[in-house]
């Protein structure tokens, strides 16, 4: 028997490996992929209440529309992104984080 | 959905996305998590959110991480070198911290009262909203409330009558966020006159 807690457990657990590799990978692209899967771990907790917030009979639709904006702004963050990366990686000629210490002093 | 269906996928979902974390080759991590992508998009319609598994697939595992692929080529990125100075102290942190947080939300999401509802308990009544979708008069959408009548889920109408009758408004901010997206990209990735004359 699937209860709600299994997906938010899944959620929760996809969540973690997302901000882990954000915290500890170097790999600019990689660390991005890994807010990608972030962002997709709170998608699915969306949508699990959603499917579990009965009402009249049907999911709950807000919480659907909220994960389709969110699936559209991630679209949109993605390609800004990997464009900033791209002229990151014309001017230092290295994807690691470790390259760009300007701000450091 | 049988329960060992939703084992496999939430496996294939966790498994490949802890294979995105720890793959040196970044290659390997993209193709990583477009497979964790399809899992979670299998999770998504276990949940009977059909349009939404659908635009995971087509967006984050299809357009998405072709973007990924593509980047990462381009720049032709080598696989880390397995010698290359190890961050302990980041590694370590990223491990605690992530470890701290998964522990938090099962605990949390465990003491939730609506979170021990199974999906039979939950279940979906269409009959019930069929009825009241008729019971509407005015408002009502005819092929709507037939489906529901007839027994099946229209998910995709569903959606896009609450995404245009409900937030008609922000679904023109998020088309105006896009144009500014696709401005921004040309703008960035524009070379200057000055910088490209030079060889």
């Amino acid at each position: 028997m699937i209860t709600l807690n299994h997906y938010l457990v899944v959620s929760g657990i996809l969540f973690a490996l997302g901000l882990a590799g954000v915290i500890a990978r170097r790999n600019i692209l990689i660390i991005y992929m890994c807010l990608e899967m972030m962002l997709s771990a709170g998608n699915l907790a969306l949508v699990g209440f959603s499917r579990f917030h009965v009402t009249d009979g049907l999911p709950d639709y807000t919480a659907q529309a909220l994960v389709f904006f969110t699936i559209t702004v991630a679209a949109a963050e993605v390609a800004v992104g990997l464009a900033i990366i791209v002229a990151l990686f014309r001017t230092k000629q290295s994807v690691e984080v470790e390259a760009v210490t300007k701000l450091q002093g | 959905m049988p329960p060992l269906l939703f084992y496999l996928f939430a496996l294939i979902t966790l498994g490949f996305g802890l294979n995105v974390v720890l793959a040196r080759n970044p290659v390997t991590s993209a193709l990583s998590l477009a497979v964790s992508f399809v899992g979670l998009a299998a999770l998504f319609i276990s949940l009977e959110a059909y349009f939404i598994g659908t635009l995971q697939v087509l967006v984050y595992a299809g357009a998405v991480m072709v973007l990924f692929l593509f980047i990462i080529m381009l720049m032709d990125i080598k696989a880390e070198a397995v010698s290359a100075r190890t961050n302990i102290a980041a590694i370590a942190a990223g491990v605690v911290i992530a470890a701290i947080l998964a522990v938090q939300i099962a605990t949390v999401s465990s003491q939730l009262s609506i979170s021990s509802k199974s999906t039979e308990q939950a279940a979906l009544s269409l009959e019930k909203a069929g009825a009241q979708w008729e019971a509407r008069g005015k408002e009502n959408i005819p092929t709507i409330s037939r489906d529901l009548k007839a027994g099946t889920l229209p998910d995709a109408k569903l959606m896009g009558e609450t995404l245009f009758s409900k937030y008609a408004f922000h679904l023109q901010v998020v088309g105006l966020l896009l144009l500014v997206g696709t401005v921004g990209v040309v703008a960035l990735s524009k070379r200057d006159s000055k910088e490209a004359a030079q060889p």
